[in-house]
């Protein structure tokens, strides 16, 4: 059976896709057998971040109408043998997504797969609410404000309630904290909640804390997931999340401010 | 048989019947207006609402879509010895607010309206191990979030984690929180002018106790994050800590 993970967040832009991305990838490095498919109907872009937008033929939606086998549209990542991607289309309506097609299409991939990573669009619009109910675990990826936290602790009330394991008053949904776009220079002047603040509010299991960095730009521009550019404060904080996720304990990275060189000290900032 | 002649083997007979009803028919949902203005009827003839089932009218408020504080009402009402049965002509979320707090949708004629029945829901934020403590009262272990309510049904609500603001605690009896209570806490909501609020850390949205209510500005800042409990003494919240 595999394990349902659903990524999430109450406002969009805040770093599902390139998260999504980049624990699929780092998953299937470690040698699981992972999909992760695109919610988002309309916005298709999680084929970009993994690169693979010039190689779908079919997509999600054509699988749920029948239109194609999940074997078609299934495209296998280049880099990584035991990655998959399942494309959202750009064209459908988003109530093609039902829920017995949604189910069926999960069904089906948990018979081969280790895990399956749900990019959900943002809130609770209709994509948003068919990639949640099927979670056995929900990332709610956060940025360090004040309204992305209030969002999140929203979502985190519908995970609690909407879901087939609420509904069949089953063990929870495991739920854990992503913080992204983490700036701790700005966390330093204030203009950003610190890691303390947000767990204080969220009272969540903290996942990792990913930097604000331009190699995630970088990274979506190239297709590559930036897990993959293990140069990087990103790439790596995403490495030390699969590690998490699979059950090591790791310390939480690039909290502080990076030490200002000889240059910054001499001419401040 | 005559329709007089009670059925045999039956313990009832159940039929339709007109009862007519006091209607409190709202303009306005500012609880603290009502609450004073209810109060000074019901002295004119306390005798006349003593007991008195009574139904609440949404249809001439102002804006259509207005949030009514049910549970400010419901506890204000009883507060007042009178008994809340029903609401009409109020919208969906209105009456899903309202059934929430055990009230029936009434039809404009005092009908009751059928509404399809929803899914039985297992309790929002229930846990393994969470639900009903036998007594009424409920137990959650599980933080509550914004945009949740939870009610404890002829009992004390007791929640070992957080309590988010815009999250809503509703109780018959006392409730408990052991953590930060940052939403709204109304307890006694069924008129239990004893009831309590007992929590770990205040930082309330809004705290009442039988429909007297206090919101975060107006509980003192003396008390502002500590551990306190909250109680009626001759209609004023005391908030004190303990
Ligand atoms: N850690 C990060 N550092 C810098 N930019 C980031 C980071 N995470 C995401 N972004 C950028 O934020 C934007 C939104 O990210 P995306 O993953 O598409 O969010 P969502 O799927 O939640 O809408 C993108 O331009 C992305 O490159
Ligand atoms: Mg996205």
């Amino acid at each position: 059976m595999a394990r349902t993970i659903v990524v999430t967040s109450g406002k969009g832009g805040v770093g599902k896709t390139t998260t999504s991305a980049a624990i699929a990838m780092g998953l299937a490095q470690r040698g699981n057998r992972t999909a992760v498919i695109d919610f988002d109907v309309g916005l298709r872009n999680l084929d970009l971040v993994m690169g693979c937008e010039r190689r779908v033929v079919y997509d999600f939606v054509n699988v749920i109408t029948g239109e194609a086998s999940l074997n078609q549209a299934l495209i296998r990542d280049k880099r990584c043998d035991d990655l998959y991607i399942l494309p959202a289309s750009q064209t459908r309506d988003k109530d093609a997504l039902t829920r017995e097609g949604v189910a069926k299409v999960l069904d089906e991939l948990g018979k081969t797969f280790d895990y399956i990573v749900c990019d959900s669009p943002a809130g609770i619009e209709h994509g948003a609410t068919m990639a949640m109910y099927f979670a056995d675990d929900a990332i709610v990826v956060t940025n360090p404000e004040v309204s992305s936290v209030r969002d999140s602790d929203r979502m985190l009330g519908i995970l609690a309630s909407k879901s087939r394991r609420a509904e069949n008053a089953e063990e929870p949904i495991r739920e854990y904290l992503l913080l992204t776009r983490y700036a701790p220079e700005r966390v330093a002047k204030g203009e950003m909640l610190s890691v303390d603040d947000v767990q204080e509010i969220l009272s969540l299991k903290l996942l990792g804390v990913i930097p604000e960095s331009a190699d995630v730009l970088d990274a979506s521009n190239k297709g590559e997931p930036v897990i993959l550019n293990q140069q990087s404060d990103a790439g790596q904080a995403y490495a030390d999340v699969i590690s998490r996720y699979l059950g090591d304990e790791v310390p939480h990275r690039f909290l502080e401010a990076r030490k200002k060189g000889l240059f910054g000290r001499l001419f401040g900032g | 048989m005559s329709a007089i002649q009670p059925a045999e083997n039956e313990p009832f007979e159940l039929k339709a019947s007109a009862i007519t009803l006091p209607v409190l028919r709202l303009f306005d949902t500012d609880m603290d207006r009502i609450g004073e203005r209810l109060s000074h009827k019901i002295d004119q003839a306390p005798d006349f609402f003593h007991n008195a089932p009574i139904v609440i009218d949404l249809s001439a408020l102002k804006s259509g879509d207005a949030t009514v504080d049910f549970a400010l009402l419901v506890g204000l009402i009883r507060g007042m010895g009178m008994i809340p049965v029903g609401v009409q002509g109020g919208n969906e979320l209105q009456n899903e607010a309202a059934e929430m707090l055990e009230l029936a949708i009434l039809g404009n004629g005092g009908e009751r309206k059928t509404r399809p029945r929803p899914k039985p829901k297992p309790r929002v934020g229930a846990n393994a191990g969470d639900g009903d403590n036998g007594s009424g009262g409920l137990l959650v272990t599980r933080p509550v979030r914004s945009g949740q309510r939870l009610y404890a049904r002829g009992g004390d609500l007791v929640v070992t984690a957080a309590v988010s603001s815009g999250a809503e605690l509703f109780a018959d009896g006392n409730i408990h929180v052991y953590g930060a209570l940052r939403g709204r806490a109304l307890a006694g909501v069924n008129g239990n002018a004893s009831a309590r609020i007992f929590c770990r850390k205040l930082n309330a949205e809004l705290v009442s106790i039988a429909g007297r209510y206090k919101v975060s500005d107006s509980i003192s800042r003396e008390h502002w994050g500590d551990t306190v409990q909250i109680y009626l003494v001759d209609n004023r919240l005391i908030v004190e800590p303990v």
